[in-house]
């Protein structure tokens, strides 16, 4: 089987209504924002570590806009765009990743799930999610999403092995930037395309060119209106590559060269759709200049939001371990509460 | 627990009844795992249940321990009640990820908003002689995940009436089955639709010589060496734990207390097994009660012997129980 990345910025193509268009560059030009923002944040040790997603918008935006209001979001630690175009809140966000009890449970109406730090989890889970739908009446679809390196793993393979002999309505991004931190895709599989896997598994498999909005929107699309038709689950490939280094703490010249990175730096999937956007009038550099304000604006008053919540007490150690406190819980809550760890309290 | 009218069932036969009662009574209830559907499970416990409650209710999965625990989350996070039969709980391990990681931080992680109604069955134990893991008591690895509770019942009317509470509890229960007491004895089970609290331990004999403190396929074994002491004039008390997450200290040391004289059974490797988490709460608890060190008798540290007739020197028996019972008696 052939399989060809699915493009279309390149070929000077625009298949999309220019409200779709124009929503997929904003929401991709605000998670831009946050990330770098996130970073500088995180310089000023005012995040706690954190992982970069920027030159990978296209992939999760597309995705996260091609879902309806009722789909779900399974992500894993580097889909914060992803979270964002889903609609949750910016404080929310940087709480989390300030490792703040108030962003650790998601708000009520975002279907969005934590982000998952053990590498495929929340590929299982994210099929059991989906099948819960279906038993409960609800045709949400699931969109769930790993790296290059995560389909090494075995809960990759056994979760869209479930998907597929349940029929279960998600769609498994890859985001194949082309490193599992500093192992390149060469040494993690030997296969061309993951998407490739998908006929294994028995559900289609497609690629898509990662930097390249419409691509992912579209076959995003398509993949959502089949799992909600009831034609199970498709595995959706990513070509793309983070600009940026694996983590805050991670050095990638270490692992890559400057040549590789300004190569990727030329497709940057914002500059791309900017351009499409420009060549047909529907974009400007005053309407950038008024959209930057307009985040940096919503950024501040996030970011106060955020630096607003209380400081966490000692006994939300215990709490929430379970719906009612066991007795080891509770002896412990009581010492916290008082001051004191629990030993000393017994 | 009221029901009057009781039959005399196995182990496997008061389980079976209660999932058949919990998947009637509530439609969110969901029956899975390998074998379990056309087969009945290699234990014949699921039998009778796709034909009744139909192929979406209880249903085989692919051979994947992972993706069975995993999948189980995910359908809780949906709102359904998941109960996941693993085969053996020697076969657990390749879903250890999904349970230390994720089932039991659910809650903890959503800040109370998002709980894992999810119960996970699992034959355990020895006695049987099974091949290689088969009979593995992998209890401390679980108790020791935080998040979860541990329920192991010793009895057909305890199995049926823990495992529909477990069932109802809002947190992931683990449900250890000795597999060696399945078919072993018949018991009067009361009928009907019956739950027994977790969380609490239960003196199963009394007595005011020392104390005999186990759970799962150790409570006859207990019972038996009990019985023997009593023939010699000894009385020794008998607890089973039957929860070991929550553990009900109270109850253990209040018996402890009660004897000044404990012995831990447990057929799990010696070495961090739980019977050192009860000697140490007896340690914390009930030191000044104390006429003799509290004894384990154990599985030894090493892998459960497959098959072979050594199987018999590994799992504690009667035997090895009143050894350690004189020792501390004569401490
Ligand atoms: C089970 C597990 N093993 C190892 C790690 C440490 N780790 C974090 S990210 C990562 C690489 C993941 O690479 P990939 O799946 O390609 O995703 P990317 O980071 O490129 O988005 C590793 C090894 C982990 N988080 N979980």
């Amino acid at each position: 089987m052939k399989l060809k990345p699915v493009a279309y910025l390149e070929k000077g193509e625009f298949p999309l209504e220019e409200g779709e268009a124009l929503r997929l560059y904003r929401a991709m030009r605000r998670a831009r924002f946050f990330d770098e923002k996130a970073v500088t944040l995180q310089r000023q040790g005012r995040l706690g570590v954190y992982p970069p997603f920027m030159g990978q918008e296209a992939a999760q935006v597309g995705v996260a806009l091609a879902l309806g209001e009722g789909d779900w979001v399974v992500p894993s630690y580097r889909e914060s765009a992803m979270l964002l175009a889903r609609g949750l809140p910016i404080h929310v966000l940087i709480l989390y990743w300030r490792a703040h009890p108030a962003g650790w449970g998601f708000p009520e109406g975002v279907r969005v799930v934590n982000p998952y730090i053990p590498i495929a989890t929340q590929i299982p889970q994210a099929v059991g999610l989906a099948l819960a739908g279906r038993y409960r009446g609800e045709d949400w679809v699931v969109a769930t999403s790993i790296g290059d390196g995560g389909t090494s793993e075995g809960d990759f393979h056994e979760g869209l092995n479930f998907a597929a002999v349940f029929q279960a309505p998600v769609v498994f991004l890859v985001q194949n930037n082309g490193y599992a931190i500093s192992v390149p895709r060469a040494k993690q599989m030997r296969v061309d395309y993951i998407a490739r896997r998908a006929e294994g598994y028995g559900m289609p498999g497609v690629v898509v060119d990662g930097n390249d909005a419409f691509a992912v929107y579209l076959e995003a699309k398509k993949a959502v209106e089949r799992a909600r038709r009831g034609e199970g689950p498709t595995l959706l490939e990513a070509l793309t590559y983070r600009l940026a280094p694996h983590t805050t703490s991670d050095d990638p010249t270490r692992y890559r060269t400057r040549e590789e990175e300004e190569a990727w730096r030329r497709k940057d999937p914002i500059l791309r759709l900017r351009k499409a956007l420009e060549e047909r009038g529907l974009w400007d550099e005053e309407r950038e200049r008024a959209l930057l304000e307009e985040l940096e604006e919503e950024f501040a008053r996030e970011l106060a939001l955020a630096d607003q919540a209380p400081e966490p007490r000692p006994e939300e150690i215990v709490e929430h371990v379970y719906k009612e406190m066991g007795p080891d819980q509770r002896r412990a809550y009581e010492a916290l509460r008082r001051g004191l760890h629990v030993e000393e309290a017994w | 627990m009221v029901a009057e009218k009781t039959r005399l069932l196995n182990m496997v036969q008061a389980i079976n009844e209660a999932l058949d009662l919990a998947l009637s009574r509530d439609g969110r209830v969901l029956v899975f795992g390998e074998d379990v559907g056309r087969l009945g499970g290699v234990f014949r416990v699921t039998e009778g249940l796709q034909a009744k409650h139909g192929e979406s209710r209880v249903f085989d999965t692919p051979l994947a321990e992972s993706g069975i625990l995993g999948m189980a989350i995910g359908l809780a996070m949906g709102g359904m009640r998941p109960v996941a039969e693993i085969q053996f709980a020697g076969f657990l391990y390749p879903a250890l990820d999904q349970i230390l990681s994720h089932l039991g931080r659910w809650r903890h992680r959503s800040r109370g908003r998002v709980g894992l109604p999810v119960v996970v069955r699992a034959p355990y134990g020895g006695g049987v002689h099974t091949p290689e893991q088969h009979a593995d008591s992998p209890e401390a690895i679980l108790a020791h995940a935080p998040g979860v509770k541990v329920v192991i019942p010793s009895s057909p009317e305890r199995a049926k009436g823990l495992l529909l509470s477990a069932i109802e509890d809002e947190d992931p229960v683990f449900f250890l089955e000795a597999i060696k007491l399945y078919r072993s004895a018949r018991a009067p089970v009361p009928e009907g639709y019956y739950t027994l609290p977790l969380g609490k331990a239960r003196v199963v004999r009394q007595g005011k010589a020392a104390t005999l403190i186990g759970y799962g396929g150790m409570v006859e074994v207990m019972l038996e060496a009990a019985e023997v002491a009593a023939r010699e004039g000894v009385e020794v008390m008998v607890v089973d734990l039957e929860t070991l997450v929550p553990l009900d200290e109270d109850t253990l040391l209040e018996a402890v207390r009660e004897t000044g004289r404990a012995v831990v059974v447990y057929e799990a490797m010696r070495t961090g097994g739980f019977g050192a988490e009860v000697a140490a709460r007896i340690a914390e608890g009930a030191i000044d009660h104390l006429e003799a060190p509290v004894l384990r008798v154990a599985g030894y540290d090493a892998p459960y012997p497959p098959f072979s007739a050594i199987e018999d020197l590994y799992r504690p028996n009667a035997r090895r129980v009143l050894a350690a019972l004189r020792k501390v008696l004569t401490y």
